[in-house]
């Protein structure tokens, strides 16, 4: 029998309000109708894993505003968070402060409470060993919706345990400065039907800011603003979507389409947020505002070889 | 036969067939989507074929627009490479309980109950697409006497297995979910089986699926 199996573990204490296991998604389901899902914001996800020592692709737990609060039981482990998130650890009835983006040597018997994410809305809890999830079609993301991957496909609920295996030595500390930049606008590229609208719309559109309502989630962002009008077809014949899409529904609210999103959808397409825009795009909180700009294909894929070259610099000061 | 090839964002190519919904143009989109599943281009992460667009997302690590919109427009079609497609045969229960919105469309379509499924049964359904939510069969064409509205307020809660029709397309709702389709019955086949590993939909497209009517007593031994 291997030493300290299954020994080990979190128990929940308080499960935050979107608790779920994520990885790098699942790739080629969209014609089933299953969804990438994977970690929101994969920059904070990449990083967590590398502050661990482990696989660019081992689970992770992502929370989001509020996260789990977490008893820990077992031998001293290395664990990290990624995001602009606030937390403590309570040893012994004392509160301990630490930072995001460095190793944490967590006790037996440490409660870890996740407060919350500070104006960013996703957070990445990362462990020294592996976090022991079921796997589905190849990945561990939860997908709550189609009640599918880790943990039977629900969020985190209270009460539950979460084992740990494969515990590593304590790492050495990885800290890496970094600051999760806000965001002035998000550029997005033309999508197929744009001239579904008006000249005037689409000044509104690009002219005009848009909150971030309540109604957003791991599947998309809603949006309300000035109504976009459509002057061809509020509805079009239901077509494939993409992570990024923004479609104009028949209200004339912008909706945005993120990682859990439909596999298909009936309303027009007015564009898609450029790929280096992404991550920053899923960490604006409800009560935000969003302003869009437009730039061409050209430009958004140099814009993504700087972003990709940026991610790979931090992954390496920590290597 | 791809009328035009142009980008969805800076990760995924937009295949336009045409606009009108038909068999003849939805066979061209599964056709290339199924030599697309064989063709292995690198970067590829998911393809969507639906009624007459096919959308290819790729990974901009691995390859650009440019590229694969290249690999594509050179892609050698394999003819009628339709193997994998196949005829599924779904049982139906249409006890009252299941049978939503059969009152409705007796109404609305002025046509009695049973000419109304002796109708829905007769016919052979062609899987255009599935999506929305998991594994959620697109399916059609009605006959043209069981064309009805979606109903005018949409239902916050469609019962799994749910038969639903609306226009010239039928679907089944593989989970609970919102929906504004007619029901008319209920199948105790599961279409999409979250707990197998591989293959958990039972239908995909290009398939072609026949109902036929089973007794709530046979629906609930099925069930056991």
């Amino acid at each position: 029998m291997k030493k300290n199996m299954n020994k080990n573990y979190f128990e929940v204490l308080r499960p935050g309000i979107n608790s779920t296991f994520q990885d790098n998604g699942r790739n080629n389901f969209y014609h089933i109708g299953i969804p990438f899902s994977g970690a929101m914001d994969n920059r904070n996800f990449l990083l967590a894993n590398t502050i661990s020592n482990n696989g660019i692709n081992n689970p992770v737990l992502e929370f989001a505003y509020q996260g789990p609060k977490l008893k820990y039981i077992g031998e001293n482990i290395s664990i990290n968070i990624t995001g602009d998130v606030n937390f403590k650890i309570i040893r012994k009835n004392k509160n301990l402060e630490f930072s995001c983006y460095e190793n944490i040597v967590l006790e037996n018997n440490d409660c870890l409470d996740i407060l919350s994410t500070n104006r960013s809305v996703y957070g990445y809890l990362s462990i020294g060993g592996t976090l022991e999830v079921d796997y589905y079609l190849n990945s561990c993301s939860t997908n709550t919706k189609a009640k599918i991957g880790a943990n039977n496909g629900e969020k985190l609920e209270i009460g539950q345990i979460i084992k740990l295996k494969n515990i590593k030595k304590i790492l050495p500390r990885n800290k890496i400065e970094y600051l999760n930049s806000k965001i002035e606008n998000i550029r997005i590229i033309k999508g197929p039907h744009f001239d579904y609208f008006s000249n005037d719309a689409i000044d509104s559109f690009f002219s005009n800011e848009f909150n971030v309502t309540k109604l957003s989630d791991r599947m998309g962002i809603r949006l309300k603003g000035p109504k976009i009008s459509n002057i061809k077809n509020t509805n079009i014949k239901s077509e494939g979507l993409v992570k990024g899409v923004i479609q104009i529904t028949a209200d004339g609210d912008p909706i945005i389409m993120l990682s859990d999103h439909g596999t298909i959808g009936g309303y027009p397409k007015i564009g898609v947020v450029i790929s280096a825009d992404y991550d920053k795009l899923v960490q604006i909180p409800p009560g935000s505002k969003i302003k869009f700009k437009e730039i061409n294909l050209k430009d958004a894929e140099t814009i993504f070889k700087l972003y990709e070259m940026e991610t790979q610099n931090l992954i390496s000061n920590i290597k | 036969m791809i009328k035009n090839i142009s980008n969805l964002g800076d990760a995924a190519l937009y295949c336009d067939f045409g606009n009108e919904v038909n068999k003849e143009i939805n066979r061209n989109v599964i056709n290339y989507f199924n030599n697309l599943r064989d063709s292995n281009f690198l970067g590829i992460t998911n393809i969507t074929p639906s009624y007459n667009k096919l959308v290819i997302s790729f990974d901009l690590k691995l390859t650009s627009y440019a590229k694969l919109k290249k690999q594509v427009e050179n892609l050698e079609l394999k003819k009628n490479n339709n193997s994998k497609n196949n005829l599924i045969k779904i049982p139906v229960c249409c006890a009252g309980e299941f049978a939503l919105d059969i009152k409705r469309l007796q109404k609305l379509l002025k046509i009695n109950e049973a000419k109304i499924y002796e109708t829905f049964f007769s016919k052979n359904y062609y899987c255009y697409m599935t999506g929305f939510i998991a594994g959620m069969p697109f399916l059609g064409d009605m006959d043209k006497s069981l064309f009805a509205k979606r109903l005018e307020t949409p239902r916050v809660k469609v019962p799994k297995n749910s038969i639903g029709m609306t226009e010239q397309f039928c679907n089944i709702y593989t989970f609970q979910s919102p929906g504004g389709w007619n029901i008319i019955g209920k199948t105790p086949v599961d279409i999409f089986d979250n707990k197998k590993n591989t293959e958990p939909n039972l239908i995909n497209p290009g398939d072609t699926i026949s109902f036929y009517p089973i007794s709530k007593l046979e629906y609930e031994k099925k069930y056991e």
